[in-house]
């Protein structure tokens, strides 16, 4: 099978709700080796002037892929996710993500260009807090390039 | 403390580290990202899938890289932007039941950029496994105050 090139421009709106969690970011931040006490310890991270614990630089992967996987999975864009592999990938913070955040991600298709039997695909998720009061504010724009191999490649 | 943008320049050193790798640090890394591809922990998937066998995920790498940028900043959140792209793939080899690591990632940092308008600094980050470089245009930019 190979790749819808109608993918392209096509967007996938804010689905389920991500709950930052202290622990979550904990054990993202041991994952990475991260040692700084702004991750793991409450006081630290707030006489740095954040509210809560902060996430590591590119916690947010977890939102972005989990809104790639509406792509991935969709029936009709004809990606086998074995056949994928991550190309680039970039991080642009517009606040830092703390625990007790509740994000979700609206996903964009930016590009879909063949590559051999293949296609390079480019994908943005812009990351959004949900306030109480139900409005949004930007925390992060991620961008990836995910390469899917063709046969023989 | 978090360093001085007119005390930087361009070329210079931020310091380097070792970044020592274990098939048990990319199960861990699969759990905590929520990634379980199997080309991360399977040994006979990823090798029929013409890999060289078990890799890490790259975005252990990238993330596991820029804690040198974070250390360096003294707050993790003035890592306003990061990008880079996977050059080549890490294999990790099983080193289970002894002391030893799966590979090496080496990483290094410069400063690449100066902002003082903007009160940034872009660090070039570089990461060699096995002798080959895993990362290519690694660039973090830092908000320094």
């Amino acid at each position: 099978m190979s790749i819808n090139p109608d993918l392209q421009g096509r967007s996938y709106p804010a689905a389920e709700v991500y709950d930052v969690g202290r622990e979550k970011i904990r054990e993202f931040a041991q994952a990475v080796k991260a040692t700084n006490p702004a991750h793991f310890d409450v006081d630290a991270a707030k006489a740095l002037g954040h509210a809560d614990l902060v996430a590591p630089p590119t916690f947010a992967i977890i939102v972005a892929q989990r809104a790639d996987a509406q792509l991935i999975q969709d029936p009709e864009s004809g990606i086998d996710f074995s056949r994928v592999v991550h190309a680039d990938q970039r991080f642009t913070h517009h606040r830092p993500i703390v625990a007790g955040d509740r994000l979700v991600a609206e996903l964009h298709v930016d590009g879909v260009r063949p590559m051999g039997g293949g296609a390079m695909i480019t994908t943005r998720a812009e990351i959004l807090a949900l306030a109480d009061d139900g409005s949004r504010a930007k925390v992060a724009t991620t961008t990836s390039s995910l390469l899917v191999r063709g046969e023989g490649q | 403390m978090s360093p001085n943008i007119t005390e930087l320049s361009v070329g210079q050193d931020i310091g380097s580290r070792t970044i020592e790798v274990t098939r048990q640090d990319l199960v861990k890394y699969a759990g905590a990202s929520g990634d379980f591809n199997p080309i991360h922990w399977n040994e006979a998937f990823a090798t029929s899938v013409g890999l060289p066998g078990v890799i890490a995920h790259g975005m252990f790498t990238m993330g596991s890289a820029v804690q040198l940028v974070s250390d360096w900043a003294g707050d993790p959140a003035a890592v306003v932007d990061y990008q880079t792209r996977f050059s080549k793939p890490v294999p990790v080899a099983d080193t289970t039941g002894t002391p030893d690591a799966g590979t090496q990632i080496e990483v290094s940092g410069t400063v690449g950029a100066l902002d003082t308008e903007a009160g940034t600094a872009r660090i070039d980050l570089t990461a060699i496994a096995g002798g080959v470089k895993v990362l290519m245009k690694a660039q973090a930019v830092v908000r320094l105050s």
